[in-house]
This record gives structure tokens, sequence and C-alpha cells, in this order.
């Protein structure tokens, strides 16, 4: 099949051979396993160093463990994996490649800030498409220990931030996808974003910042795939929170997109408002945590047919904040469907 | 890049103000200030205690200081302090306790990077700036003083 055929407009594609989703597993931390999803998770960290001796390390590991766990459950071995795509918020993408360095699977870093889990499926499907792998493993993770210390002030200072803030999650999922067919859930199509930046400011709004961009990534996907969105069972996004889920229902409601009662955020998913972490969570490892933990087992259980899971990332660094640049967003969209 | 505000950009910032939650005001200033007077309360009380120790005036001043960042100190170890700072904002921020928190949190934090590039660089990197602007302000008012002190004197 040529290129051509598999494009869809600018930004969309299709999968033909349909590249199925083999195997999923998520680590959740403690806060993350008291949330709305407690009970959904394969794992709940009780001890966030995870007994490692930095919270670097206990991040790293965290990736490591959810990716073994997941080739475990389907007995796949880290020899039978082609390659590992996955990144995280650490500077350098550390956590990734110093799982990928104890894994000893071909590795691809990759850098969407949290975005990062759709962006792993979105290339993983497409070497699986090309005819380029047989398995892959997608995969992210954050802390939000390491966060905080790299992006905002140490853990044990009492600051205080505003109510739209939010909380980066502790946790780390992976999907693994193969070539095989004989598995219920499929990835069909894809769209990749576009950087959207409306010039905000304030890092503690990432919401607002990454809002536009999934609009901007639904409104290309639906025209392209020359879909409504009333084609999907549900439409998620990664880690908006509760202030920009408001603001991408605003913009999706002036671009004509109804999302009805079809539409969920995982940052406003992961925890409940009682828990008090401010606007939701954030980080890599929200929207992989509700992939994995929930959204998946419910396509697994047929409860969902189709899905649209677009993974959303705020393009910032501590550096760049500090120089006044505004905030660019970004979000990819993945679309599974049951076969 | 800043692109410069478009009127998207301006209609986009009125939707972002409308739509994201505030600070509750007369909550927070009431616990910043109940917080924040309490620690200025037993500084005032541990003076007193000094002054009748029969402790003079200056070193009653200075246990009262002590105590209050060895207390803040001890705190932040202990990973209270920063419960308090959400809970009373700059009422535990602004005194001096607020400031050995800003200390002692990331001489805390850094220490797995080692003593020198960790906790020796790292110790001040909330509080420099205070110190930096605290006493070049204070330089500057004295000498202020310093020369109108000479120009009423004659």
């Amino acid at each position: 099949m040529s290129v051509s055929s598999k494009r869809r407009g600018r930004q969309s594609y299709l999968l033909p051979s349909k590249p199925r989703v083999k195997s999923f597993a998520a680590i959740a931390g403690k806060k993350e396993g008291e949330g709305p999803l407690r009970g959904l998770f394969d794992i709940v960290i009780a001890d966030d160093t995870l007994g490692e001796k930095s919270w670097e390390r206990a991040e790293s590991r965290m990736l490591e463990d959810v990716i073994r766990l997941c080739l475990e459950k389907k007995e796949l071995s880290p020899e039978s994996v082609d390659a590992f795509l996955g990144g995280d918020l650490l500077n350098q993408i550390v956590s990734a490649s110093f799982a990928a360095r104890q894994l000893g699977v071909p590795f691809l870093g990759l850098y969407g800030a949290c975005s990062t889990m759709a962006e792993s499926l979105l290339i993983g499907s497409m070497l699986i498409d090309g005819g380029f792998a047989q398995n892959v493993v997608c995969a992210t993770c954050s802390h939000f220990s390491t966060a905080e210390r790299q992006y905002r002030f140490p853990l044990e200072m009492g600051s205080v931030r505003p109510p739209y803030a939010q909380w980066t999650v502790t946790g780390a999922g992976a999907t693994a996808l193969t070539a095989e067919q004989g598995y219920p859930i499929a990835i069909e199509s894809l769209t990749l974003g576009a950087v959207v930046d409306y010039n905000q400011n304030d890092e503690n709004n990432m919401g607002a910042a990454m809002a536009p961009a999934a609009a901007d990534t639904l409104r290309s996907h639906l025209a392209e795939m020359n879909r409504g969105a009333d084609y999907y069972d549900l439409i998620v996004t990664g880690d908006l929170g509760r202030v920009g889920q408001a603001l991408f229902e605003e913009l999706c409601a002036e671009h004509g997109i109804e999302l009805g009662g079809r539409y969920l955020d995982c940052g406003s998913e992961i925890f409940a408002p009682e828990q008090n972490l401010y606007s939701g969570g954030s980080g890599c490892g929200c929207s992989a945590l509700v992939l994995n933990g929930k959204l998946l087992k419910e396509m697994e259980r047929g409860e969902r047919r189709r899905m649209l899971f677009m993974a959303t990332g705020a393009l910032l660094s501590p550096t760049t904040t500090l120089q006044g640049e505004s905030i660019p967003g970004i979000a990819h969209a993945v679309s599974l469907e049951v076969c | 890049m800043n692109y410069g505000k478009t009127s998207k950009h301006a209609s986009y910032d009125e939707r972002v103000k409308r739509l994201s939650p505030k600070s509750e005001k007369p909550m927070s200033l009431l616990k910043a200030f109940a917080v924040g007077g309490g620690i200025c309360l037993l500084g005032q009380l541990i003076r007193d205690a000094g002054l009748v120790l029969e402790l003079e005036e200056d070193a009653a001043a200075l246990l009262s200081t002590f105590s209050l960042v060895f207390l803040s100190a001890l705190l932040t170890g202990l990973g209270v302090y920063d419960k308090l700072g959400r809970f009373a904002g700059a009422g535990s921020i602004v005194p001096i306790t607020g400031f050995a928190n800003s200390m002692v949190s990331p001489a805390m934090e850094f220490k797995r990077e080692g003593y020198i590039t960790g906790v020796g660089a790292k110790m001040f990197v909330i509080a420099g700036p205070v110190l930096v602007y605290g006493i070049s302000s204070s330089v500057l008012v004295g000498l202020i003083y310093f020369f109108l002190r000479i120009a009423f004197k004659g």
C-alpha cells in the first residue's frame, strides 16, 4: 500500500493492518491508588522511593517494572520486543533511557511532555503497520517528587499554589503492540498533533496552555477522517485537568464539535476533587495510568468499542518559563477500536 | 518566542480567567493572619521569657530569633512545615521561620547531588535573592541615612 493511500489529509493516517494491543500494565503511586481508579492498577506502590536512593532512580525503576510486567502478562520476553518507545518529563528523558539500559531492548527515546503515551503509540503502531516491527512496547512514567524538584520547589518547602494548578501523577503505564492478529483491541488511525500556542504564560495553568492544542487535533482528526464526534464511544484528553477540560469543551463547541457525554479527561479522572489536589492530575503518567489501568480494560470487556485517545503535552521548560516565553501545547490522537 | 497578543489570544485569556478558580481571599487572609500572628506571638513569648531570665535586651531578641529558626528547621526536617505552608500561605512564608524553611528544604532536597554541588550550591536557591536584595537595600538605606545626617547636622 502506498503512503498516499494511508494518509488522510495533512495530519492523519489510516493503519490498514490494524496493529493490535497485545498487553498493557499500570503501576500507580499511593494517591493515584486511593483515587477514583482504585483497584484498577496492577500494582500500587506503598513506598514512592521503591527502595531506591534517589527519586530519579525510583521513577526509572517504576518504568522498567511496568514494562516487564506488561511483557510477562503475555509471556513476551524482552528479546522478542523489537523496540521500546517511550520518554518522560525529566531532563534528557533519563527515566526512559535508564530503563532501556536495564531492559536491553532497542530504544527510541521520545519527548512529548505529557503527550508521550500517545506519541509512543503513534510511532509504535506506524512501525508495525509499516512492517518494520512485530512487537513494540510503548511506555511512559512520571513521578511527583522528580517533577517537583525539576520544575518547582523543594518538596519540604512550604509554598502555595493557585487552585487551578495540577498535581504531577506518580505512575507508569506500558502498552505492548503487535502485528499478530487475534487480540481484540486495534489501532485503526492516527493524527499527528501540531504545536499550538495561545500565548499562555502561567506555568501553573498548563490545562489552559494545552486545551487549544487538543481542540485543534480533534478538529483535524474528525475533518480528515471525515467523522463526527459521535463516531466514538469515548474521546479522551490527556491531562487538561478541570480547568483545561472546561476550556476544551468550550473550544470544541465553538468548532461545532458536540462532545456530549462521550468525553473524559485523564487529569480530571485520576484524582477526586475531595483529594484536594487542585484542579487534577498532570504528567506523562497521568494518561498512561488511565489508559492502561482503566480504558483498555473497558475496551477488552467490550464496554467501549471506539475510543479516541489524545494525550496532551505542555512543551515548556523551567528555563523558558523564567525567560517569559509562552507555553506551546501539543496533542496526538490515536484511534482504538474493538475488532 | 512570544508572538504578541492577537485578538484570538486576548479573547482566550478572558475565557481562561473566567474558567480558572480563584483563591478564596478572605479565608486565605484569615489563615495567614492566624498562623503568621501565632509565630510572631511565640517569638515575643520567647523574648519575654529571656527577659524574665535576666538576659539583656539584645540577647533576648537573639534567643527568640534562634529559637524560631531552630523550630522551623526541625519542622521542615520532620516534613511538617510544607503542610503548614500550604495551609497558611504568606502567614508561614513571611516570618523568619519561612526563611529558615527556604534554606533547609533545598539542602534536604539536593543532598543526593553531593555536599558541594548539591547542598552547598542549591541551599540558597530560594533564599539567595532575599539575601541579595535584602542586603543591597539595607546598604542603600544606610547610605541615605548617613548623608542625611551629615546634611542636617551641617
